[in-house]
């Protein structure tokens, strides 16, 4: 027998049944886009477009057009893409990693996240692949294809080929998990459409998916251990990110604690993002009987957590670097808080380590201002985190000869500019076009998120529960 | 329709997926053999109910999985230490630990794939697909039970009357012409071009 906590609220407040979750889900993609819709979407083709012309430049040209020289050869380019890598972890941390903890309060917000997860990615992607220089040839660079260009194969001995196999097996398999999940939500779609045209349209996206037991069985197993997988695969990823730095002997990158460091950064920042674009969607799109306070106040809690964890991980490294009596080492942190790029750090120590720990206060937490103020925060704070780690552990040479300082140039901003339009422009498409809420697993939890709760709320938990057999009862 | 209908259903419809359960379980014990039962939603312990055999799919997880760690494997040893050695940093050709990262994702990545595949085509679900739907309301908030009637041994109205004791909300008979139609794809496609998008017959019209 499974314990109702007395005290939760249910999921799904409103008093909503099933089939108002599939009314208030499918309306908004059944309706015509609204005005609102419109000015996001042309502002994002704007920003796609703008940033665009300068992405072709660097094709063109080539990215000795981004701020980079001799001494700082990366800057903005890899800080961008760990920061979107890092944005994509709270997707698959939603659907995969609290799937198997079992918490419920994930499903309405496990379809957004996890759509955002691929959006950022791409965006990711976008960096090392520009990076390349010649990315038309890039395939052999980065791919075990047999070719005449120098050494025969990649090398796998190398972090950043690593990389290219986390990130893309991470795309494909996050894509596939959001894919299947889709599947169930495509059909009721396909089932409500009036128009000839999208009952072929979301036919076609729905496979043929009818409900049946047989296929729910499986579709369950699949689920199961698609988020099983996804698990490990998620802190692969950024552990492996974080090897990109950590294999190599630069003071201020070669540290033991940067995987799991990484990680935790990655699901703070991700869980800033998700915040950022769910209470825009909620109140968009009038969900907030699915997208509680408690939801809100849940991954607030999960922010303080990994933005201590975060803030931990930055002391330890100075106390390390301190403990280990490595000249260098010492020298490259301290040029990190008083240095030349001092801004930046004391950016990323006010956004990352301060700024969260104002969630501690229930006020703040539960509200949705300070909530969407302190989720931007949070993301700028950890685009600052990869800045400082990457530019300020470069830009002190061994040589002091060497020593410069890197400013950006307009095609550096432009390009992270042009991810930006990517990642709203896909992500606007996704929000009208496909259901933002998953309609079937929030079903599933309706019944006993709402009616059961408020009947245990009514006896005491010890009791017996009339009409309540052991296998449908569950604690959230 | 000219055609004359010889598939035969008796369809009963349930809100409430407790009163499924209970009802599914009777109905079974009373000697009704059930078709298939069509949900919104994944039912907790519907599969035992209606007596289905645990997924398989674990298992093409872990046979996929397998796969993709030998096949990472044999292609970095077979490219790193056999095919092109080369010294990199006068370490070991078969830097075994150096691996690991690749073969994981290789792992994981073949695992995800060819279970999803695998479910995919064993359940038949597939973009050209034109599913047989017994009550478009399964997909929305009802749980359809279907009932073959030349399946069974009882009569019309013994099931009916047994889909009452088990609170179906409704019951009614449902006729199909033919067998579940599964178009192939180029069957599909040529009448995609033929007669167009909105006007395809390979489009679900269950309205």
């Amino acid at each position: 027998m499974q314990i109702i906590s007395e005290v939760r609220e249910p999921l799904v407040t409103g008093g909503k049944t099933i089939k108002d979750v599939t009314n208030d889900i499918a309306r908004h993609v059944e309706n015509q886009p609204t005005r609102l819709w419109f000015i996001c979407m042309a502002i994002s083709i704007i920003l796609l477009g703008t940033g665009g012309y300068f992405v072709g430049d660097l094709a063109w040209n080539g990215i000795g057009r981004w701020g980079l020289n001799k001494t700082v050869q990366w800057a903005w380019d890899i800080t961008n893409f760990v920061w979107w890598v890092g944005i994509g972890h709270a997707g698959t941390l939603i659907s995969a990693i609290l799937l198997l903890f079992r918490q419920k309060w994930r499903t309405s917000i496990n379809r957004a996240a996890e759509a955002m997860t691929i959006f950022a990615v791409i965006c990711a992607a976008f960096w090392p692949v520009i990076h390349m220089g010649r990315p038309w040839v890039g395939a052999y660079w980065v791919l075990p294809l047999p070719n005449t260009f120098g050494s025969l194969w990649v090398n796998f001995n190398s972090p950043l080929l690593w990389d290219v196999f986390a990130i893309s097996t991470y795309f494909s398999v996050s894509l596939v998990f959001w894919y299947v999940g889709l599947i169930p939500d495509f059909a009721t779609i396909r089932d409500r459409a009036t128009s000839a045209a999208s009952r072929f349209f979301y036919g076609v996206l729905s496979f043929g998916w009818t409900g049946s037991a047989k296929d729910w069985m499986h579709y369950e197993a699949v689920s199961l251990i698609l988020a099983g997988l996804s698990t490990p695969l998620v802190l692969s990823v950024h552990t492996i990110v974080s090897f990109d730095f950590a294999t190599s002997v630069i003071p201020g990158w070669h540290t033991t604690i940067f995987p799991p460091y990484f990680v935790a950064g990655a699901i703070f920042s991700g869980f800033a993002m998700v915040l950022t674009l769910m209470l825009v969607i909620r109140k968009v799109y009038r969900l907030e009987d699915y997208i509680t306070m408690e939801h809100i106040e849940m991954m607030n809690i999960i922010i303080i957590v990994t933005g201590s964890i975060v803030g931990i991980a930055y002391t330890t490294e100075f106390f390390i670097a301190w403990y280990s009596g490595v000249e260098y080492e010492q020298y490259a942190f301290i040029n990190r808080a008083t240095g030349p790029y001092w801004w930046a750090y004391w950016a990323m120590m006010t956004c990352n380590v301060i700024s969260p720990q104002l969630f501690w206060i229930k006020k703040i937490r539960t509200s949705l201002v300070w909530t969407f103020f302190l989720s931007i925060i949070v993301n700028i704070g950890m685009w600052f985190e990869r800045f400082v780690i990457i530019v300020t552990s470069l830009h002190r040479d061994y040589l002091p000869s060497s020593w410069v300082y890197f400013t950006p140039t307009i095609h550096d901003i432009m390009s992270y500019v042009f991810t930006f339009g990517l990642f709203f422009f896909l992500f606007f498409l996704f929000a009208k076009f496909f259901p933002v809420v998953n309609m079937a697993e929030v079903k599933a939890v309706l019944k006993d998120s709402n009616s059961k709760v408020y009947r245990a709320r009514r006896t005491l938990v010890n009791e017996p529960l009339p009409q309540l057999e052991e296998n449908t009862v569950e604690a959230k | 329709m000219a055609m004359e209908k010889d598939k035969h259903y008796l369809i009963g419809v349930f809100s409430d997926h407790d009163d499924l359960l209970h009802g599914i379980e009777d109905m079974r014990d009373k000697g009704v053999k059930i078709h298939e039962v069509y949900s919104p939603y994944p039912v907790h312990g519907l599969e035992h109910a209606l007596g289905y055999k645990r997924s398989w799919m674990p298992k093409a997880a872990f046979g996929f999985g397998a796969l993709g760690t030998t096949l990472a494997i044999t292609m970095q040893v077979s490219m790193m230490a056999i095919d092109w050695p080369m010294i990199i940093g006068g370490k070991s050709y078969l830097a075994v630990p150096d691996f690991v990262p690749v073969s994981f994702e290789m792992t994981v990545l073949l695992a995800a794939f060819g279970m999803v595949g695998t479910f995919l085509v064993t359940r038949d679900l597939k973009p050209y697909k034109v599913p047989r739907i017994f009550d478009i309301r399964a997909t929305d908030d009802k749980h359809i039970v279907a009932v073959d009637l030349a399946a069974n041994k009882l009569s019309e109205e013994q099931i009916s009357s047994l889909f009452k004791e088990a609170h179906a909300e409704e019951v009614y008979r449902r006729d199909f012409a033919d067998e579940e139609k599964s178009p192939s794809f180029i069957s599909y496609m040529v009448d995609l071009f033929t007669n167009g998008v909105t006007r395809s017959s390979r489009i679900s019209t269950h309205r």
